[in-house]
């Protein structure tokens, strides 16, 4: 028999480079500033889109792990509930005189917490479907910071606390350079680790990354931790801009979340889609709400273009970028 | 008026790289009892899908009572009076009787549409007890036995005026107490006039009911005979005598240590009593029918499923894998029978199928080393010479030959000493098969343990150097390949008492 050699390089196409779901959305990003300068003269000020960015950013860091879980063929609706748990806790220990950078950790480590329950409950019970048991911790979750702070609110947090939500360096707002930082660590987590190699499997064939030997088990526990993590960081940076906390914080938060990842180009049925594609909706969806909202579009009207844009994502599924795509053979 | 009910003549039907019925023809009159027999993969699923209107054949020519017909869809062949009853029986486990029975053609009063509960739930009691049968037709489908739901089907069949019953494997799954009362009234509804085709591998069932067996080989008819006109060995030489060419490599080498040693493995409702050792350098042929449990033993070891009895020895230390992972760290690799739902990520390069085993050797501190990666996906790919034009073309479209050798080449990655492959040439084509064989010797020769679960009688006798046929989930004979005779794995593998 002859001796088949084959390729181990991919030929780069320029045409496949750009149709990508992700320039779609720097198309639209563009489009939308554009836009927004031509209706508000307030738009392209430096301050105010600062102040802008930091006030959308928050729910930012959630969407980072959402990407994993969605790529995983999961979703987390308990999210937000994380949110106020851990900003909960973190407020009434304060408010009983555990030193605040002790208040913070302990924060921290009840956001994983909760996500590590998700993960083992997921795993455990492989009957439940990851939206049911989260449908369950998001009620569970929710209702002890009920029980905790009583529908009160707290805070009379240090000053230099609130320096999270409201601070600079130099020009730049802290929270955005903490977002870069945690941006770039997911994308290299995604995209050039073994872990995010697995994750892809893991959304594209289960069965088949099971049988190769893959930890399946501890790779979604890990992934749904890491949420949980992250919805603590949510619930710092949120409570320190609120100034102070109530159960009811950052209600629907999992579902604007879940919406950005969408938007970005992440397949709902597992395995497809980029971290980098979520981050650009992330702007694209802020920058949206604000630049609409100063010419006093009414928030529904917003809903509705959100939900247009979401349609469109999911409509278009062709132009999406694929992670692994390779030439068919003929 | 024509002899026969249904006459088959000159069916082919191919589908995407395997030709399932080639020239095939069948007769069957009214009031016979007709068996069809043939190995797995004989054709025999097709052609049933064919006369009940699931697949249009490409060629030949269908006549029910002298007449040409096509049977566009199973509505269709239900219209005809055709009606089908499975092994495992297609049914509606939380409605009851009756409304299995009368699903799709329920009785609904003219004016008002609403449906006439009395009227059905009597007519069923009739049918069930013309059948014999004093099921109550409001019990939930689901509280029956596997034998009382087929007798439900039964009834189907008659409610809709079947008059060509096909019975497709009815008593595989049922007790001899149970095969006994179908018997009866399969007999029945021959004396009522009905024309039934019964499918089976017992050679029991075919002697009790049957006055006439076609056989089917490779997708071909081989012929018709009265029941009492042939000898048992002819009818298995003509179920199985394929010739065996040059397709298996011959090997040399002796087996060397043992490297796996299975005692008493059992699972409750699976598998019980299951015990066999496996040596370096050696092929294991593990055969049986399918359901015959072979599936679920190797599971089993490879850590999918758990099992519930016995002990597994790998190099001479006892192990309790639990995860396919921890059956991979110790060196047990299982190739799927499905690769595509089990063994690719379909939308995925050769590439990155391949080396999905491998990255943690392919990794420093979790970062993956891309080109080490592309080397090493392009060394094994051309190792087992899968036809592409690049690693990053995509599994999916590739030929099942070719993804079963990007599926080994996964395996090739891993420090393995068994390895467990679950019907490694299913629907792949002849040129691949032979590749794969020569493949699978190799990894003989160079030292690796090998179990081959195979339902391919050629294909277990010229590959394997010692088989285990299994059935209902039992191992009921261990043969060396100098004795081995396919009559031998048939005897063992089908129920043997009727045979002699």
């Amino acid at each position: 028999m002859e001796k088949r050699v084959l390729l181990g390089r991919r030929d780069f196409s320029w045409k496949s480079f750009f149709l990508q779901w992700e320039w779609m959305l720097v198309l639209i990003f563009i489009l939308v500033n554009v836009i927004n300068t031509y209706l508000s003269p307030y738009y392209l000020n430096g301050d105010s889109l600062r102040d802008a960015t930091m006030t959308f950013l928050d729910k930012a860091f959630i969407v980072l792990p959402m990407v994993l879980i969605i790529i995983l063929g999961d979703i987390d609706i308990s999210v937000a509930s994380i949110v106020a748990l851990s900003s909960v806790v973190m407020a009434d220990l304060y408010t009983r005189g555990v030193p605040m950078e002790l208040a913070i950790f302990i924060c921290l480590a009840v956001g994983t917490l909760c996500g590590y329950i998700n993960g083992l409950l997921i795993t455990k019970f492989k009957e439940l479907s990851a939206v049911i048991v989260t449908l369950a911790t998001m009620i569970i979750y929710r209702g002890i910071a009920y029980i905790i702070l009583e529908d009160q609110a707290a805070g009379k947090f240090p000053e230099w606390f609130s320096y999270l939500g409201w601070g600079y360096v130099g020009p730049v707002p802290f929270i955005f350079l903490v977002f870069v930082l945690f941006a770039i660590l997911f994308i290299l987590l995604l995209h050039k680790t073994t872990f995010g190699r697995r994750v892809y499997a893991m959304g594209s064939n289960a069965t088949a990354s099971q049988f190769s030997g893959i930890k399946v088990d501890r790779i979604k526990i890990i992934v749904f931790t890491l949420a949980g993590l992250m919805a603590a960081v949510t619930a710092l940076f949120l409570t320190s801009r609120m100034g102070s906390t109530r159960p009811n914080i950052a209600t629907g938060y999992e579902l604007d979340v879940i919406a950005m990842v969408v938007l970005g180009g992440i397949s709902t049925s597992g395995g497809k889609g980029r971290m980098i594609g979520a981050i650009l909706a992330v702007f694209l969806i802020g920058y949206l709400r604000y630049g609409l909202g100063l010419v006093n579009v009414p928030a529904q009207m917003l809903l509705i273009i959100i939900g247009l844009l979401l349609i469109a994502a999911v409509m278009i599924p062709n132009l999406k970028g694929r992670p692994y795509k390779g030439k068919k053979s003929g | 008026m024509s002899e026969y009910v249904l006459e088959l003549k000159g069916i082919t039907k191919a589908f995407p790289g395997v030709r399932a019925l080639d020239q095939v023809q069948f007769q069957l009159k009214k009031g016979e009892i007709h068996a069809l027999m043939g190995e797995n993969g004989a054709g025999k699923s097709t052609f049933i899908k064919i006369i009940t209107g699931v697949h249009l054949p490409d060629e030949g020519e269908l006549y029910l009572n002298g007449e040409r017909t096509e049977i566009k869809s199973p509505k269709d062949a239900q219209k005809l009076g055709i009606a089908a009853i499975y092994q495992h029986v297609t049914c509606f486990p939380d409605l009851s009787v009756t409304e299995n029975i009368f699903m799709g053609h329920e009785k609904i009063s003219r004016r008002a549409k609403r449906i006439l509960w009395n009227d059905m739930h009597a007519e069923a009691k009739r049918l069930l007890q013309e059948l014999g049968s004093n099921l109550d037709p409001r019990t939930k489908m689901g509280a029956l036995s596997v034998a009382q739901q087929q007798i439900v089907e039964i009834a189907k069949a008659l409610s809709m005026q079947a008059r060509i019953i096909i019975m497709d494997e009815p008593t595989a799954a049922l007790t001899t107490r149970e095969s006994e009362e179908l018997y009866k009234i399969t007999e029945k509804l021959r004396d009522q006039g009905a024309a039934i085709i019964f499918i089976s591998h017992r050679f029991e069932d075919m002697y009790r009911l049957a006055s006439k067996v076609t056989v089917f080989r490779d997708s071909r008819y081989i012929g018709t005979w009265g029941v009492n006109d042939i000898a048992n060995e002819d009818l298995i030489v003509a179920m199985v005598g394929r010739e065996i060419t040059q397709l298996f490599p011959k090997r040399q080498g002796e087996p060397g240590e043992e490297l796996l040693r299975v005692e008493g493995l059992g699972k409750t409702g699976y598998f019980a009593d299951i015990s066999f050792s496996l040596k370096r350098g050696e092929i294991l042929g593990l055969t049986g029918l399918v359901g015959a449990g072979r599936t679920e033993v190797c599971q089993a070891i490879f850590g999918i499923t758990d099992y519930d009895k016995g002990r597994i020895f790998l190099r001479g230390e006892e192990i309790h894998i639990k995860h396919p992972w921890q059956a991979m760290e110790s060196g047990i690799g299982y190739l799927p029978e499905d690769r595509q739902k089990q063994g690719l990520v379909l939308d995925w390069g050769i590439g990155r199928n391949i080396t999905l085993s491998a990255l943690d050797q392919l990794s420093s501190r979790g970062w993956v080393d891309e080109q080490k990666e592309a080397e090493l996906a392009k060394s094994l790919a051309e190792k087992v010479q899968v036809k592409a034009q690049s690693i990053f073309d995509l599994a999916s479209s590739l030929s099942g030959g070719n993804q079963q050798k990007v599926v080994v080449a996964k395996l090739l990655t891993a420090q393995l000493d068994v390895i467990i492959l679950d019907e490694p040439t299913k629907g792949v084509d002849v040129g691949a098969k032979s590749a794969i064989y020569e493949m699978i010797s190799e990894l003989a020769a160079q030292g690796y343990g090998i179990i081959m679960v195979s339902s391919e009688m050629p294909e277990v006798i010229g590959m394997s150097d010692r088989v285990i046929v299994m059935r209902e989930g039992r191992v009921t004979a261990a043969l060396d390949a100098a004795t081995v005779t396919q009559e031998a794995i048939l005897e063992a593998a089908m129920v043997s008492q009727t045979i002699s």
